[in-house]
């Protein structure tokens, strides 16, 4: 026999005639849906890019456009100016990154492995933020923006207004920690008696034993940098430094469709392919948050 | 800690030296802590000016009315007053649940049917996981300007469909009746995936005896879903169900870019509201208010959410 894994319904019960028919049937329907679900609405979009507006607005639409080509992504590219925003949104997406990183990893090295004196209560404080929908703190937080506090500087406008709220990130912080807490303290013990001091301990042992949740928490930040709206769209008001969610929705009312559907298949493709060449371990994150929690 | 007891012997040995060790172990502490907390200061900064700051302010801002000139003004209920009496409030709320009812019917249950199905199927796998999951990573604005553009009562992709097979075009998101529902099938399209695969991940993991022991004590198909399936993963549907009420109730940015809130107001949602009130009405104070009952009302959703994941791991 092959070892064909059980599921609700038996291999054997598959194998009979009817089984297999049954099975075929199903595996039809299911593809025909798919399809038809999620692949025809995003060709739809990269095929009515290449549709002009006229023709756009016929009615039945043409199931082909008249003439293939790739004008309108370039003529979109200049009408929105969307290398401004590309650059924009790669700057925000990219800082994100990297300062969640800087703030998150040392902190979650220091709850896990120095457990300085309150480090519960600390790490405690800082899951208890988690329990808030996001949503409850935008006012506060954007008032925060507008004046931070001590400091009196307003960051409306500034990317630092994106990087600096994203790295109070509790989540990304307890998975790091509970990564971190895995890796056995001899390990860290041996490196203090061969002199290695704390930020060397970090660097040289941690990190790189670190690698796979340093990886979905760097997806994790990339990718909520590339989407988000609600915020951005508050505290990057202008047209200068918008990201590319913002700006797409600024420009929705008074652009040619044609062009507006050539937008959204750029602003779109970054994403997909980081999804087709990261697609394990942005798979791999999705459960580590809420399944083995 | 763990110092002292290695030293403890040493100690004894020589007693006249153990004041000065016992400064050297506070050295050491205090050392170690000083260590510590610079790992430490900067997500401390962060989380206390954008997180921890704004959770007292949200309350206190509530009770206040503020201008930015002058110092804030305690006003009392005032701001809840002024919510009670907005006719949207109630409508805000209503909108809010029927989307949030909405999508647990349809968000929750077609992606553990379909994760179901997928976990029977044996080829073409790869493709299926692909493509389910491709909505969700497309930016929430890029999916809702394109379904704007699919609900066209005119030339609209569904609409075409519709008159493709015979049946009568829908107005979708232009008229008050189907408004709402509409965005909840922009949602469900959108996030579906994340759900999907999550279930398929957890089906994956029941164990095949119990589906053998099930059909030898002669369980059918309905059966085995009811006393096996569901009962195996009544875990990850439970924690699903409680992300998934927590986020629809904080919908913003498909109505926003959508509907703008109509028509007639049948998706203005307590998020658009809440937005209407800081941004556009620029009374902090009211949205304030908004936005403690919103916690309120998902505060003890989220809490749960939180107790069962921790306690599970």
């Amino acid at each position: 026999m092959t070892t064909v894994e059980r599921t609700l319904i038996s291999p054997w019960a598959m194998k009979k005639r009817r089984g297999k028919l049954l099975y075929w049937l199903v595996f039809a329907l299911v593809i025909t849906l798919f399809t038809v679900a999620f692949v025809v609405p995003l060709l739809w979009m990269v095929l009515g890019a290449m549709k002009t507006a006229p023709e756009l607005a016929r009615n039945p639409p043409t199931l082909l456009p008249e003439s293939f080509g790739a004008g309108a992504y370039t003529e979109a590219w200049e009408f929105m100016d969307l290398a401004k925003y590309f650059t924009n949104t790669v700057i925000i997406a990219a800082g994100a990154w990297l300062i969640q990183l800087a703030v998150q990893v040392p902190a979650a090295y220091a709850l896990s492995k120095l457990r300085p004196a309150l480090g519960r209560w600390i790490l405690a404080l800082m899951l208890a933020t988690l329990m808030l929908p996001a949503s409850a703190l935008l006012v506060p937080t954007y008032l925060a923006i507008t004046e931070v506090p001590i400091v009196e500087v307003n960051l409306v406008n500034s990317p630092a207004a994106i990087w600096l709220p994203a790295a109070a990130n509790a989540f990304n912080i307890y998975l790091l920690k509970r990564f971190f807490d895995q890796i056995p303290t001899e390990l860290l013990d041996a490196a203090r008696i061969d002199g290695a001091g704390s930020v060397t301990t970090m660097w040289r042992i941690v990190l790189p034993l670190s690698r796979p949740i340093i990886a979905v928490v760097s997806i994790f930040s990339i990718v909520a940098a590339w989407k988000d709206f609600i915020w951005p769209l508050l505290v990057l008001q202008d047209p200068e430094i918008q990201t590319l969610s913002v700006a797409l929705q600024r420009f929705e009312p008074d652009t040619p469709i044609n062009l507006m559907l050539a937008g959204l298949v750029l602003a779109s493709i970054p994403m997909v392919v980081a999804f087709l060449i990261f697609q394990r371990q942005i798979l791999a994150g999705l459960t580590a948050g809420s399944l083995k929690g | 800690m763990s110092s002292t007891a290695v030293l403890a012997p040493d100690v004894e040995r020589r007693p006249a030296r153990a004041p000065r060790r016992a400064r050297k172990n506070l050295r050491r502490a205090v050392t170690d802590n000083l260590t510590a907390y610079g790992f430490l200061c900067a997500a401390l900064v962060c989380f206390a000016l954008f997180s921890w700051y704004p959770i007292v302010r949200g309350v206190l801002l509530s009770f206040q009315q503020v201008n930015f000139v002058t110092p804030a003004e305690w006003v009392g209920w005032q701001n809840f007053q002024t919510l009670f009496a907005d006719p949207l409030f109630g409508i805000a709320w209503r909108n809010t649940l029927l989307f949030t009812g909405l999508a647990l019917v349809i968000g929750f249950a077609v992606p553990f049917a379909v994760a179901i199905v997928l976990n029977e199927l044996r080829h073409m796998k790869a493709y299926f996981r692909l493509v389910v999951y491709i909505p969700v990573m497309l930016p929430p604005v890029v999916v809702a300007i394109l379904w704007k553009w699919f609900y066209d009562p005119g030339p609209g992709l569904f609409n075409s469909m519709l008159r493709l097979v015979g049946l009568p075009p829908l107005s979708w998101i232009d008229s008050a009746d189907t408004s709402m529902l509409s965005l909840v099938l922009v949602a469900t399209w959108a996030a579906m995936g994340s759900a999907t695969l999550i279930y398929l991940a957890a089906l994956q993991t029941i164990p095949g005896e119990l589906y053998e022991a099930a059909e030898l004590d002669g369980a059918n198909l309905w059966q085995r879903l009811r006393y096996v399936t569901i009962p195996q993963t009544r875990f990850v549907l439970l924690i699903m169900m409680l992300m998934q009420i927590v986020a629809t109730m904080q919908v913003f940015t498909e109505p926003y870019v959508m509907t703008g809130g109509g028509p007639e107001d049948s998706t203005v949602t307590v998020l658009l509201l809440l937005y209407r009130y800081a941004f556009t009405y620029n009374d902090f104070g009211t949205a304030s208010a908004l936005s403690l009952l919103l916690f309120i009302a998902l505060g003890a959703f989220s809490a749960l959410y939180l107790r069962l994941t921790r306690t599970r791991g």
